[in-house]
């Protein structure tokens, strides 16, 4: 498979008053033509960060300390402001959390979704206009030429979402980054929009990297999964592998913590303990490991290199070092591991 | 739209009848007499007099009189100044106080918009700050301190402008300045609280993220957003700038209405003053109508008639 993106040992700081954040601390992933990748953490792991890296949308007081972000083999931090613009929106699009502030109050959507157009293309306002239009009826506005001239306030949020994702598909781009499409929209609408997302994928040939804190989401649209906590990766691998066959603690305990269709009515619900550390001062070993019951004394020391699981699953974490003790997962994992049984794969 | 702004205008004669008859009972309040020889004329010279300008009548009939000659269009003939027709008067002293009110907001609101953007757009660098000193300079120092000191310096000293003098447009320059400053700061203030916000905002971000440039991020996106609480305070300071530039239209001897509104209120010249009141109104409202309409013109979830289904 062709590699169209490659992210390279990538460092983010933020720079506030209270010193220098290490927010993204040596991320590497790659991104294949036509497939999905989803990036998932909770609040705060650096999975925005990471992405808008990718576009050079970060806020003024952070910059990328180091790293290579190559697409197509060029590096994009080399790029200078106007190579970036001609890529943003044209090749490499974004589709932001919240349609109900992501687009322009004061502008009718027809302009707004044939703008990438009039940027990137040498086209008339005319065919811009009408190409807005189909792309409009594409991603499921009903009666687009009749509302090209309405403004966003006159949509409900889910079709807000649509025409935001209409901005980001007009110019066929090759890679479509969506920062938690669904997380501001309603249980219903949410599936329409991935929905919506996958179809769109197959007819335009385009490759995703879907951000999102919601692993229900993840198994309906991803070919793979990485799991970001603390500005690293800690676990990367096909959607099977990572629901079925998890080797780090920090999965374990997401997924353990999502109720599934097995969940006793009445059982509590799982959570992890403690919080996130603080990345002024990022710890010396395994982020994970205050929070981590399997924890071991290596894992306040050093930071786990990855352990290659199957042919494309990694996780890092020093249980999978050949001399680190046996430990028994939950039990909630213990069962996704027969399932991964029947699924035909390899469980450990 | 259209039958938006007939209803506008029908409610703008209502709120000038109620301006005039409010203002006519009220004006009538005022201690001492039109006249002010008044001592030395017999009781029968005075009864003439009295009788001439049908002040011997009781108020209710000279406010029936006098609104009738308003919806005709006479406002009556000045008592104090030489017996002219009142529409002539406002007519020749008009021109010059309009000159330099509008030359004054054209000039504040759109060096403030200028200033106001350059200041978000560069926050927290030397450009902001020496926006925001410029600002403030100009919301605190009053119009006339203004004059004074242009006046001196550019007039007087460096011989510049005339100092004071009225004919050519180089001589409405001072003052124009003089009372653009407040605009000015006021509305630079404004664009800027306004447009930092609309900078972090998330339309913004998928501007940048569509490929526009920085410049058009701000052009086509950032500045239309940023207008709607400039227009908003736009009506109140016309509302100040005409009335603060009676002073000014003093200091640089201009033959601007605002003296004979003064004028007028202290020699109990009622007509004069009705018909000023009533002028002066007439032009607010139309200040506020235009503000409304320029505000649907610029934020469509303002806009009147056929819009809002949510």
């Amino acid at each position: 498979m062709d590699k169209i993106l490659e992210v390279k040992d990538l460092h983010v700081d933020f720079d506030t008053y209270n010193g220098v954040v290490h927010a993204i601390r040596g991320v590497n992933f790659h991104l294949n033509a036509g497939e999905t990748l989803a990036i998932v953490g909770e609040s705060g792991s650096g999975k925005s960060i990471t992405v808008r890296s990718i576009l050079q949308l970060l806020a003024s007081n952070a910059t990328i300390s180091k790293g290579e972000i190559l697409y197509h083999g060029d590096d994009l931090l080399q790029k200078n402001a106007k190579e970036m613009d001609n890529l943003r929106g044209n090749k490499i699009s974004m589709i932001f959390q919240d349609p109900m502030t992501s687009l322009d109050p004061t502008m009718t959507i027809g302009k707004q979704v044939a703008e990438p157009l009039l940027i990137h293309n040498n086209v008339s306002k005319k065919d811009a206009l009408k190409r807005a239009e189909e792309v409009l009826r594409l991603v499921g506005i009903p009666n687009p030429a009749a509302r090209m001239n309405d403004y966003p306030h006159q949509f409900s949020g889910g079709q807000r979402q649509r025409i935001v994702i209409a901005i980001a598909i007009v110019d066929y781009p090759e890679i479509l980054i969506a920062d938690e499409p669904t997380t501001a929209l309603d249980v219903t609408v949410q599936a329409q929009i991935i929905d919506l997302l996958r179809e769109l994928q197959q007819k335009i040939g385009t490759s995703i990297i879907f951000i999102t804190h919601d692993l229900g989401v993840v198994a309906g649209i991803a070919d793979r999964v990485a799991v970001m906590y603390a500005g690293r990766f800690v676990e990367y691998g096909s959607v099977d592998d990572i629901f079925f066959n998890p080797q780090h603690p920090y999965t374990w305990g997401l997924l353990d913590s999502m109720p599934t269709l097995d969940t006793n009515e009445d059982a509590r619900l799982n959570s992890i303990p403690g919080t996130p550390p603080n990345l002024l001062d990022p710890p010396a070993g395994d982020a994970f490991a205050p929070r981590n019951a399997y924890a071991m004394q290596i894992d306040e020391e050093q930071q786990p290199p990855f352990f290659q699981v199957s042919k494309h699953h990694f996780a890092a974490t020093w249980l999978l070092h050949p001399d680190a003790p046996k430990v028994t997962p939950p039990a909630g994992i213990l069962n996704r591991y027969e399932k991964f049984k029947k699924l035909g794969g390899n469980a450990k | 739209m259209t039958k938006y702004i007939l209803k506008r205008i029908f409610y703008l004669f209502l709120t000038l009848f109620i301006i005039a008859s409010l203002t006519f009972f009220l004006m009538k309040l005022l201690p001492g007499t039109p006249f002010s020889n008044q001592n030395r004329m017999s009781p029968d010279q005075l009864k003439i007099v009295k009788a001439q300008y049908g002040l011997d009548q009781s108020v209710f009939v000279q406010y029936v009189r006098y609104m009738g000659g308003l919806l005709q269009g006479n406002l009556g003939t000045s008592f104090q100044f030489n017996n002219e027709p009142v529409t002539a008067l406002i007519g020749q002293r008009l021109a010059p106080s309009m000159q330099i009110g509008a030359q004054a907001m054209v000039v504040g609101t759109v060096f403030g918009i200028l200033l106001g953007a350059v200041a978000a757009i560069r926050k927290n660098t030397w450009a902001d700050t020496l926006a925001t000193f410029v600002s403030i300079l100009g919301l605190s120092i009053p119009s006339f301190v203004l004059a004074v000191l242009l006046q001196f310096y550019l007039a007087y000293k460096w011989r510049i402008f005339p100092v004071a003098l009225w004919d050519n447009f180089q001589s409405s320059i001072l003052p124009t300045i003089a009372l653009a400053a407040l605009p000015l700061g006021t509305v630079a203030r404004f664009m800027r609280t306004e447009m930092v916000d609309v900078m972090s905002s998330d339309y913004i971000e998928l501007a940048k993220a569509k490929g526009n440039s920085s410049w058009k991020v701000v052009t086509k996106h950032a500045l239309r957003n940023s207008l709607i609480p400039v227009v908003t305070i736009i009506g109140p300071m016309a509302v100040s700038v005409m009335t603060g530039s009676m002073v000014v239209e003093n200091i640089f001897s201009i033959p601007g209405i605002g003296e004979q509104f003064v004028k007028s209120i202290t020699t109990n010249d009622y007509p004069t003053i009705m018909g000023l009141t009533i002028f002066y109104s007439f032009l607010l409202i139309i200040v506020y109508l235009i503000v409304d309409i320029l505000y649907g013109l610029i934020d469509p979830r303002i806009r009147l008639g056929n819009g809002g289904k949510e």
